[in-house]
């Protein structure tokens, strides 16, 4: 072995070296590009944008305009109207998702013959597209086709069959059912998979204690269930607040604006309107306020789970 | 005793019919009012089932209209995203999996912080930035933001499979003179084939949902994909709620397909996932 010549054992650790250095990169780098190039330029840009007059149909636009954008939105009643609807549209579906995705996880804890058959059909409307689940229940509420209007009719809810997306006061229950009926399975398998990871013999040794079937959900099941709902609400509410298909598909923001969510506001900005700089001064907004949303959601459990221990 | 057991029972398969119920019923009336003939539709709008069925409205959307072609272009869109997406969501989840390195966990917050902004943010300067080069309007053009988009999900995603594959197998092809990228082609990835099912499946259903940018990239009618062009038909011709339901029938296809494939893992691995992590 001391045979070995030493120029070769020299120079040998410094290129492998230098190989294994680079390796993961390499691996990570067709990702890393694409990433860059797709997301984090435009969003850098879209920034900018929010300082700039760009509108697609206007040549001579693109010049910066400072904070003109947000001035204007201060005065914007539909951009206000639409950061109130956004608390509504996304408290309101976070909440009814969570309650019944919580329900149905309990209910599918049980075991009971069929289950994989009855899972199976629960967690189907998770796998249909948005625009078809949008297009899907507005049918189901448009009064010419769908039944929903007629029920309520039956029930002595409305006096006559009519779309509750065109009345401005309820309008907003539309993609809110709508929403629901798509999110209850996310919650529902992510529920099911926490309370599946929860050790069965906890549930043993408190019946025998003599723990009735209520008692041990409230010290078992949701003290376990706890930091995961509290993970899956932050990442929902956040993923809610930005998603517009419902909306836009349902509809478009109207009547008069009721439906307007911050999310549908800069896609109709953009879209319709063509006016880039005030869509992304818009999308800014929505940014900096589910950031801060984030930070307070984080701070506080760091402070729940602090005062724990 | 056993009246209240009894009682529980049936109150527990009672919600649980509540809910399939309340999951399907809104997928069985676009399918019930996709097969119903147009003369029926108003006369017996509420009924369970119309007293006659017809499949002329699939044949006019699959005959007369230009669904196929939407069905075709969102077919290449979603198939080529996710063929991509899954390539570089494996060779970036093997690096995640395997290799120690400095910027790992940068890359990784890299990775889940552009799952949480808005894409919605992204509409206005991604039209912008592929307008001059010719990638609006273009199928292309979807595919390389699709796969952006979807490519850091499929990531963890496969960095999850990868994981769960024992590293002494590409150690020991290694120590045999293989080199690593040999090794995880012959060895990792074979047996990482249901992982890579799942992932293609995954980014599939997304890019197959995808809407706003759809919208905002595509128009006219030569490249627009099936949500573009559903909805371009909606505004246009609102009053033929067979031909349109028949149409929505058409978009379920693929995603129940996919879904039925992959529902039975889907606890399953997210329980093994809950109890590792």
């Amino acid at each position: 072995m001391t045979a070995t010549p030493i120029p070769a054992t020299y120079r040998r650790p410094l290129r492998q070296r230098l190989a294994v250095t680079l390796e993961p990169w390499l691996y990570c780098a067709p990702v890393l590009i694409l990433i860059t190039a797709v997301m984090l330029v435009p969003l850098v840009l879209g920034i900018s944008y929010a300082f700039r007059d760009i509108q697609l149909l206007n040549p001579f636009s693109g010049g910066f305009v400072g904070l003109e954008h947000f001035k204007a939105l201060g005065q914007d009643d539909a951009f206000l109207r639409a950061l109130r609807n956004t608390l509504w549209w996304t408290g309101a579906s976070v909440f009814f998702q969570l309650a019944f995705g919580l329900i149905l996880a309990l209910l599918l804890n049980v075991p009971f013959t069929g289950r994989g058959l009855a899972q199976a059909l629960v967690f189907l409307p998770w796998a249909v597209p948005t625009f078809l689940a949008g297009l899907n229940w507005a049918w189901l509420f448009n009064p010419v086709i769908g039944p929903i209007p007629h029920w309520l009719t039956a029930l002595g809810l409305m006096d006559e069959p009519s779309n509750i997306l065109a009345d401005p006061s309820i309008a907003m229950w539309g993609p809110i059912l709508a929403a629901t009926w798509w999110g209850i399975p996310f919650f529902a398998i992510t529920l099911l998979a926490a309370l599946q990871s929860i050790p069965k013999d906890l549930y043993e040794a408190a019946s025998i204690d003599g723990a009735s079937p209520i008692q041990r959900f409230f010290s078992i099941t949701l003290p376990y269930l706890a930091p995961v709902i509290a993970i899956t609400v932050l990442l929902r509410t956040v993923w809610v607040a930005n998603f517009a298909d419902l909306i836009i598909v349902m509809t478009n923001g109207g009547p008069a604006d009721r439906t307007q969510t911050v999310a549908s506001y800069i896609f109709t900005q953009a879209f319709k309107r063509l006016d880039f700089g005030y869509a992304s001064a818009v999308a800014l907004v929505l940014l900096a306020l589910l950031l801060a949303y984030s930070m307070v959601i984080l701070v506080f459990r760091q402070k729940l789970s602090n005062r724990d221990k | 005793m056993t009246a209240t057991r009894l009682f529980g029972t049936l109150a527990h398969r009672a919600a649980i019919l509540c809910f399939i119920a309340f999951a399907l019923f809104p997928l069985y009336w676009l399918l019930k009012v996709s097969v119903t003939p147009n003369d029926l539709l108003y006369s017996e709008g509420v009924r369970m089932w119309p007293s006659r069925t017809t499949l002329d409205h699939f044949r006019f959307v699959l005959a007369n209209s230009e669904f196929p072609r939407f069905f075709a272009n969102s077919l290449i869109v979603s198939g080529s995203t996710a063929l991509v997406s899954t390539v570089l969501a494996a060779l970036m989840g093997y690096a995640l999996s395997r290799f120690q390195f400095r910027g790992k966990l940068w890359l990784a917050a890299l990775l889940l912080i552009t799952q949480m902004f808005p894409l919605v943010m992204l509409v206005a300067p991604i039209f912008k930035i592929l307008s001059p080069l010719g990638l609006t309007n273009s199928l292309t053009g979807l595919v390389i933001v699709y796969t952006a988009f979807n490519v850091p999900f499929a990531s963890f995603l496969m960095q999850g499979f990868f994981d769960g594959i024992p590293s002494d197998l590409e150690q020991a092809a290694m120590i045999d003179g293989a080199d690593r990228f040999t090794a995880f082609r012959h060895i990792i990835l074979p047996l990482a084939l249901p992982g890579v099912a799942a992932t293609l499946g995954f980014v599939f259903t997304a890019a197959w949902s995808e809407m706003i940018f759809a919208l905002m990239l595509i128009s006219g009618s030569e490249k627009a994909t099936f949500p573009v062009g559903l909805l371009t038909f909606v505004s246009k011709f609102s009053v033929d709620y067979g031909q349109m339901m028949a149409a929505g029938v058409l978009a379920l296809i693929p995603a129940c397909l996919f879904f039925l494939l992959i529902q039975r893992y889907l606890v399953q691995g997210m329980t093994a996932g809950a109890v590792k992590g």
